[in-house]
């Protein structure tokens, strides 16, 4: 950590905490791992999250599940858009919180503006994928017959271990935009960004639970994240092939969808479409007799 | 409330003739090999498997066993062909799916017939549901061949390989049109294999796919029961798998299916609540419970099999629901005035039996109608059960007959929390006059299909599947194309 040279001020460092239903708690398991800087220095003691961190976090994220899915998709994208305003008022930070881990100035920088470019994208999405997804049904029988989407529930996700900031939205946003909820394992050797993007949300008038965001150790979590039986999906970033072998057969259990993103260059513009909402959207048919 | 005294009374003084529907049109071969690669093949291994007609115990037909080596074998073929195929102009393609459209609707008595003869349902259903609406699958679905880059917006699309696809006893000739068509129309190739109990009209439909001149090897056909299946899932060389049946063999799928870049589909069990609301039309209502759990014997994953009725109504709900059920037949499947046929195996009636006494053990009570069963063959009379409770078996597991469990509720959010309460989420049904109710019901029930004011209706336009642990994807409509499409960025 830095220290003061003489006659300046210490710096505050900060605690970089783990993020439950809108509050800040520390890992209840009291572990933590070390983070450090290329030179060997400690940069921050990261709470090594637990199977009960997540498991508090899952029911956080059900229980605010079927009010955020009723918020307007007008709402929903007006919040989008306020986490990327307040993103782009703590630009500064996140530049210096990702040079800290060791992305260069001029890239961290640009995964900070696209960073938040791709939270505006999405919030775009909100009031859209439906009529782009949802079809009216011309059946021959004489009722009305309609698809829409609705948010698959609570998602469970692993999020990209080699960009920790722009990785981290870019799954976040497309789940969250389109109602559901979500526990996230932040990268593990990129931390810092998430714990900090978490204080954004927080600042954004998004509701306690949608969000739940864990740093800890992926080896340790991963079973729990695919096998939690309240979880509807797994969106699965990076890893190797055993380890996604692994997500989808704990994922069986309860049938959950398995969403593998891999080999993804985040900071492309292909890497932003509506079928990333679309992958945690359930279609569903209704249909009424048209009679008098 | 007082109940009216004027029951329905159709076995009073009047009886129905029967009216069979007659077979000697209808050709069934004493024996039936494997469809692979334009050409029915004996099995490798030289093993065969009866047939049977469930309302007679009666054999129809021997029919091979595929092995691991005849998996393989159809799987080569379809890979064969696929590449061919796949470059086939869409158009030409479309008016290959047409024609089978066009020949089953030529054929549609015979295949009602053996659809009844094979798996024991009525004659009615299969004359005038499942063969026509599986006609209907192929024609929609040879529309979509040249239409694919509208489906989609902003990605481009390529079909998957080989598909294999396992379906189930209970709508044969139905579900393997919904597996093959869009399969197909998205340039894929198949192999399919019909359930062990109910493969003669899968046989049938290979000899209209060779009269319709496909290539050899585009679709190919093998009978056989859980090892054939399992062959299929994990040949290393298939690139989709569509599967529609239980949730525990879903669930063994989908855990082999780890590890592999296979893309997969997945219709699994359902426990659908049906809800009738104080206000609902309640002679419709009740018309749509008896389609919702009595369609089809009840061997219907989106069966209505829970009854959530309001409290206020109940008892006139009930009771309009037993005289109802004592109008109802049971009997010959092709017999045109059978309301419900045969239950489909002796090892699914038992199934069905040990629900019925677990019913009962767990304290709900039971009422069967009164009707009478012919003594051969696999029978289950309409059956209902009341004062049962939510974590009651009979409530939770899927039963896949003629069996209703019946609930009660007062307010609205009784009705969704309920309903809601089973790891199932195929389907649902709503009965109420209020246009707002029915939206508010549908958005809070979680399920892929919800009929309000009716039940169990099918077209090859809507998409059908499930939430939860009933199923993965959708099949039908625009959305069931992107089973079997690889979407990539244009």
């Amino acid at each position: 950590m830095a220290t003061a040279a003489e006659g300046k001020r210490l710096a505050v460092a900060k605690t970089y905490k783990i993020y439950i239903d809108g509050k800040f708690p520390r890992t209840e398991s009291g572990r933590y791992f070390v983070l450090e800087d290329k030179k060997g220095a400690v940069i921050a003691n990261i709470c090594r999250g637990s199977r009960k961190d997540f498991r508090n976090a899952m029911v956080a994220a059900r229980a605010a599940q079927g009010g955020w899915a009723k918020f307007s998709a007008y709402l929903r994208g007006q919040i989008l858009y306020r986490i990327a305003e307040m993103l782009e008022g703590r630009r500064e930070q996140f530049i210096a919180e990702l040079v800290l881990q060791g992305v260069s100035a001029r890239a961290a920088e640009k995964e900070v503006d696209t960073s938040i470019d791709r939270l505006i994208y999405f919030a775009g999405w909100a009031d859209k994928y439906q009529q782009v997804f949802s079809s009216v049904n011309p059946v021959s029988s004489s009722h009305f017959n309609f698809s829409v989407l609705e948010p698959t529930g609570v998602v469970s996700m692993l999020a990209p271990e080699t960009s920790g900031l722009l990785g981290l939205i870019s799954n976040i946003a497309p789940t969250i935009v389109g109602g559901n909820t979500c526990v996230v394992l932040a990268s593990e050797s990129l931390p810092l960004c998430a714990i900090s993007f978490a204080e954004v949300l927080h600042a954004s008038d998004v509701p306690a639970g949608v969000v739940n965001i864990l740093t800890g150790f992926r080896s340790e979590l991963i079973e729990h994240f695919a096998s939690h039986m309240d979880v509807n999906a797994v969106i699965f970033c990076d890893g190797d092939k055993e380890t996604a072998k692994a997500v989808q057969e704990a994922a069986s259990i309860n049938i959950k969808h398995v969403i593998r993103r891999t080999d993804t260059d985040w900071s492309d513009q292909s890497a932003q479409h509506p079928y990333l909402v679309r992958d945690t959207q359930e279609v569903k048919t209704i249909w009424h007799p048209i009679g008098t | 409330m007082a109940i009216p005294d004027n029951k329905l009374a159709f076995n009073d003084g009047w009886q129905y003739s029967p009216a069979p529907e007659s077979i000697d049109h209808i050709k069934v071969n004493k024996k039936y090999e494997l469809f692979i690669g334009g050409d029915f093949v004996a099995p490798v291994e030289g093993k065969y498997f009866d047939t049977i007609n469930p309302a007679t115990e009666e054999k129809l037909s021997s029919v091979g066993l595929a092995s691991t080596a005849d998996v393989d074998k159809a799987v080569k073929a379809a890979r064969k062909a696929f590449g061919p195929w796949s470059r086939l102009k869409a158009a030409e393609r479309g008016k290959y799916i047409y024609r089978i459209a066009r020949m089953l609707q030529e054929r549609s008595r015979e295949f009602a017939a053996i659809e009844s003869l094979d798996g024991g349902k009525p004659i009615r259903e299969s004359r005038d549901v499942d063969i026509p609406l599986a006609a209907a699958h192929f024609f929609y679905y040879a529309g979509w061949a040249d239409k694919l880059e509208y489906a989609f917006p902003g990605r481009s699309v390529r079909p998957l390989g080989v598909a294999g696809q396992i379906i189930p006893w209970n709508f044969p000739m139905l579900m393997a049109s919904w597996k093959i068509a869009p399969a197909l129309a998205c340039g894929n190739t198949v192999v399919l294999k019909p359930a062990e109990t109910t493969p003669l009209t899968a046989l049938k439909l290979a000899e209209v796919i060779a009269d319709a001149g496909l290539p050899p090897g585009v679709v190919n056909i093998i009978t056989g029961a859980g090892d054939t299946g399992a062959a299929m899932v994990n040949h290393p060389d298939v690139d989709k798998v569509a599967f529609t049946g239980s949730t525990d063999v879903g669930r063994i799928i989908q855990k082999s299916l780890a590890g592999t870049n296979k893309k997969y589909t997945l219709e699994l069990g359902g426990k659908a609540a049906n809800i009738i609301f104080a206000d609902a039309a309640i002679d419709q209502a009740v018309e749509g419970i008896v389609n919702g759990i009595f369609f089809n014997q009840g061997h219907v994953c989106c069966a209505g099999s829970r009854l959530l009725v309001q409290e206020s109504v109940a008892d006139e709900v009930v009771q309009k629901l037993k005289d109802r059920m004592e109008t109802l037949i049971v009997g010959d499947p092709l017999d045109k005035n059978t309301d419900i046929g045969a239950i489909n195996s002796p090892e699914q009636l038992a199934t069905i039996e040990s629900y019925l006494a677990i019913g009962q053990d767990e304290g709900g009570e039971m009422f069967q109608s009164s009707c009478p069963v012919p003594d051969q063959g696999y029978w289950c009379r309409p059956t209902i059960f009341t004062g049962v409770s939510q974590s009651n078996r009979v409530v939770q597991d899927e039963i896949f007959g003629p069996v209703l469990a019946i609930q009660t509720f007062r307010t609205f959010d009784e009705a969704v929390s309920k309903a809601n309460n089973t790891p199932y989420g195929l389907s649902g049904g709503i009965w109420t006059d209020k246009g707002a109710k029915i939206f508010k019901m549908t958005q809070s029930i979680r399920a892929g299909v919800i009929w309000a004011n009716t039940f169990n209706k099918f077209d090859p336009t809507s998409p059908f599947g499930g939430y939860k642990e009933s199923g993965v994807g959708r099949e039908g409509g625009l959305h069931g194309l992107d089973a079997y499409l690889k979407l990539e960025a244009q």
